[in-house]
C-alpha cells in the first residue's frame, strides 16, 4: 500500500516591480515612445485601478438615462461598483453601490427606479438616493455598541467629485486631481457640438447600449481612435470591398446609408493627414479640425430647416460645419458629434475591456437622424460587425506580440516634435501620433500623482 | 395550374438546408434564398420591435449581406486568419403561422450556434424565425431573425452568420 505525502507549496509571491516604485513607473513613458508593460503588466494594470482612474474623470453616464427622481443606472469604475441616481432635488448623486452593513451590492439590476430609497436585498437596510441611512431594521440591536461612531452608520459611500456638463455626467473616485473644468478645457467643445446639434440644445440615449467585449488592454482602443494610418490598411476588406462595389454607379445615383458610412474610411493618407488633430492637456484630443470622415453626408430632410429656426442662418451653419473625427474625452469616453453616438470604455482585466456604444435623439430633429446614428453604430460597433473585427483583431495582435522579446517599446514617433511637450494646445497634421504621446503624458502625470 | 401549398416538411427543410448552406460556407447558394427586400436581423433587446431606431447586433439588406459575404474572399480580411468554422445545432423547427392567400410562412427554431477559430471556440444559444415567402416555385426567405438568449450581453467578435 503506498502512502501519499502531502506537501504544501507555497508560491513565492512575485516581486512587485511598480508598487510604490514611482520612478519606475514614470520610466515607462519616454517623450515618443512607451513601454509595454502598460499594456501587458497586471500590475500596472491593478496600479491604474487605484491610482489612475481615481485621479482622473470618468464618464458615468447621460442624465437622459436618469431623468425622473430615483432613476437609476449601475456601472463600474475602476473596480468600484456604482449606482448613479436622480436623487429628490434633481442632482444626480454616485454612490459606491456597497451595503454599509455587511456589504452587498445594494442594487444589482443595470438600471430601473428605486422610489425615495435603496432597500438591501439581505438586511432591510435602507438608504435614502443622496446614500445617507434610512433606517435598520430592530435598530435596538445597536443600542450600547459604537456602530454610530463607525462606517457602517454613514450610508452608501458618495463619490464626492461630480460633474454633469451639458447632459454628461462624469465623477473623479478620489481626491487628487484637478477639478473639472481645468480638467477637460477646451475640448469640451465637442460636447457641445454635439448638443447643439438638436434644435432644442437637448440630447436623449436611445435606442439600447452594444457591449462588445475586447480582448485587449484598453489604451489599444483609445489609442486608435485617432489613429489615422490605420483605417485604409484594416478596413480594406470591409470599407474597400464596399468602394468596389459601389464604384461602377453612376456618381450622382444616391448613395445607400451603409455606403456613405463604410467608404470614406478607405479615402488615403492625405485625406487623413489634411483631417488634422487637435489635443489638449490631460490626454484629450480630436482628429477631423477641419473635415473628417462624416463630413460628405448628405442632408436629411426637414433637419436643417430645424436647425435654422433654432438657431438662425449663421449659427446653424457654423454647427453643422463642425464635424470632428473622434474626440477622446481621455480615458473614458469618446464621442462623436456628427454621428450622435458615443463610446465608453471600461477596462475589466489587463488584456479585458468592454467597449459600449450609445446613441443619441436630438430633440427636435427628424427621425432619420437618429436611423443614421443607429446604422453607423451597428455597422462600426456591434460585435458583428466587419469593421470591429479586423479593428480588434489588431488590438489584439498587439496584446499578443508585445510578449516578443529583443524590443519592450511601443513607437508613437510619428510627427514626433520636441516642442509639443508641455503645451495646453496642439494642432497637427492628422497622421501624426501625437494624440497618443498626449495620452501617455497624462497616464504617467496621473498615475503616479497620489503614489 | 393551381399553387398547392408547401408541406411542413418542405417548410422545415428550408430551415435546416439554410442552416447548412451556411456551415458548408456556401454563401452565394445562401444569398439566392433571399427576397430582395430581404432582411437578416440580430436584435439587440428581447422583444424589440424597431430595427431601424433602435440598435440592433445586425440588420442587413441585400447589399450588406452581399458585402459581409465579398469581404469573406478577400485576403485581408485580417480578423479571418485563420478562418473561422461554424456549426448550428438546430432543434426541430415548428410552423407558427400560414397564410395561404399571401403564401407566407413563419418557422421558429431554437438553436445552438458555435463558432471555433484556431483554438478558441464560442457558442451562443437563441431562437431563429424564419419568415418564408413563395415566389414563383421557390421559397424565400424575407426576413430571418435571430434573438440571442443574451443579446444584451458583453459579446465577444461573432465573425460568421448565425
Amino acid at each position: 500500500m503506498s502512502t501519499t505525502t502531502m506537501t504544501t507549496t507555497t508560491a513565492a509571491a512575485a516581486p512587485s516591480r511598480y508598487r510604490d516604485r514611482p520612478d519606475a513607473i514614470r520610466a515607462l513613458v519616454e517623450p515618443d515612445r512607451v513601454h509595454r508593460d502598460l499594456y501587458i503588466d497586471a500590475e500596472i494594470f491593478a496600479l491604474e485601478q487605484e491610482h489612475f482612474f481615481a485621479n482622473t474623470w470618468s464618464y458615468v453616464c447621460h442624465e437622459s438615462q436618469v431623468r425622473e427622481a430615483g432613476d437609476y443606472v449601475t456601472l463600474e469604475i475602476a473596480g468600484r461598483p456604482l449606482v448613479a441616481v436622480r436623487h429628490g432635488d434633481g442632482s444626480v448623486r454616485v454612490l459606491m453601490n456597497r451595503c454599509a452593513h455587511k456589504g452587498a451590492r445594494v442594487v444589482s439590476a443595470p438600471a430601473g427606479n428605486t422610489g425615495n430609497f435603496f432597500r438591501c436585498p439581505y438586511h432591510a437596510w435602507a438608504y435614502n438616493t443622496d446614500g445617507s441611512l434610512r433606517a435598520i431594521p430592530l435598530k435596538s440591536g445597536y443600542d450600547g455598541t459604537r456602530l454610530a461612531e463607525c462606517e457602517g452608520s454613514r450610508g452608501l459611500v458618495p463619490v464626492r467629485h461630480v460633474e454633469s456638463y451639458r447632459g454628461f455626467v462624469f465623477c473623479k473616485l478620489g481626491d487628487a486631481g484637478p477639478g473639472f473644468a481645468s480638467y477637460f478645457g477646451a475640448s469640451l467643445t465637442s460636447i457641445d457640438n454635439l448638443a447643439d446639434r438638436s434644435p432644442e440644445g437637448e440630447l436623449e440615449i436611445t435606442g439600447g447600449c452594444l457591449r462588445f467585449l475586447h480582448a485587449c488592454n484598453w489604451k489599444m482602443f483609445v489609442e486608435n481612435l485617432n489613429d489615422t494610418m490605420h483605417p485604409m490598411v484594416v478596413h480594406e476588406s470591409s470599407a474597400g470591398t464596399a468602394k468596389a462595389m459601389w464604384k461602377d454607379e453612376p456618381a450622382d445615383a444616391p448613395k445607400p446609408m451603409a455606403i456613405e458610412q463604410f467608404v470614406p474610411f478607405v479615402s488615403d493618407y492625405k485625406f487623413f493627414d489634411d483631417m488634422g488633430v487637435r489635443v489638449f492637456a490631460n490626454g484629450h484630443s480630436y482628429s477631423g479640425v477641419h473635415f473628417s470622415i462624416h463630413s460628405g453626408y448628405s442632408g436629411v430632410a426637414g433637419y436643417e430647416e430645424a436647425m435654422h429656426a433654432a438657431y438662425g442662418a449663421e449659427r446653424s451653419a457654423a454647427i453643422m460645419k463642425v464635424a470632428r473625427h473622434n474626440t477622446v474625452y481621455y480615458p473614458s469616453l469618446t464621442i462623436k458629434g456628427a454621428i450622435q453616438s458615443i463610446r465608453v470604455v471600461r477596462p475589466l482585466a489587463v488584456d479585458q475591456t468592454v467597449i459600449e456604444s450609445w446613441t443619441f435623439r436630438l430633440k427636435g430633429a427628424p427621425d432619420e437622424l437618429l436611423a443614421r446614428t443607429v446604422t453607423y453604430n451597428r455597422l462600426i460597433n456591434s460585435p458583428f460587425s466587419v469593421v470591429g473585427h479586423d479593428d480588434l483583431h489588431a488590438y489584439r495582435a498587439i496584446q499578443k506580440g508585445l510578449h516578443a522579446s529583443g524590443n519592450p517599446w511601443v513607437s508613437l514617433q510619428r510627427g514626433f516634435d520636441p516642442g509639443e511637450v508641455g503645451r495646453d494646445e496642439v494642432t497637427a497634421p492628422g497622421t501624426s501620433e501625437i494624440s497618443m504621446r498626449n495620452q501617455y503624458r497624462a497616464w504617467v502625470q496621473y498615475m503616479t500623482m497620489t503614489m | 395550374m393551381t399553387r398547392t401549398e408547401p408541406t411542413e416538411r418542405e417548410l422545415v427543410d428550408f430551415v435546416v438546408r439554410e442552416a447548412r448552406l451556411l456551415d458548408d460556407k456556401r454563401y452565394a447558394e445562401w444569398l439566392d434564398l433571399w427576397t430582395d427586400d430581404g432582411i437578416y436581423w440580430v436584435p439587440l433587446a428581447p422583444e424589440q420591435t424597431d430595427g431601424v431606431h433602435h440598435n440592433s447586433h445586425l440588420y442587413e439588406d441585400k447589399l450588406l449581406r452581399t458585402l459581409r459575404v465579398e469581404r469573406l474572399k478577400s485576403a485581408r480580411a485580417y480578423s479571418q486568419q485563420p478562418p473561422s468554422r461554424a456549426l448550428h445545432v438546430l432543434q426541430r423547427p415548428t410552423v407558427e403561422a400560414s397564410d395561404a392567400a399571401t403564401q407566407s410562412f413563419v418557422l421558429r427554431t431554437s438553436f445552438h450556434y458555435t463558432e471555433a477559430q484556431g483554438d478558441e471556440i464560442q457558442s451562443f444559444v437563441g431562437t431563429a424565425s424564419h419568415h418564408l415567402v413563395r415566389e414563383g416555385d421557390s421559397l424565400r426567405l424575407r426576413l430571418k431573425r435571430v434573438d440571442l438568449l443574451n443579446g444584451d450581453a458583453a459579446l465577444p467578435a461573432v465573425q460568421l452568420f448565425i
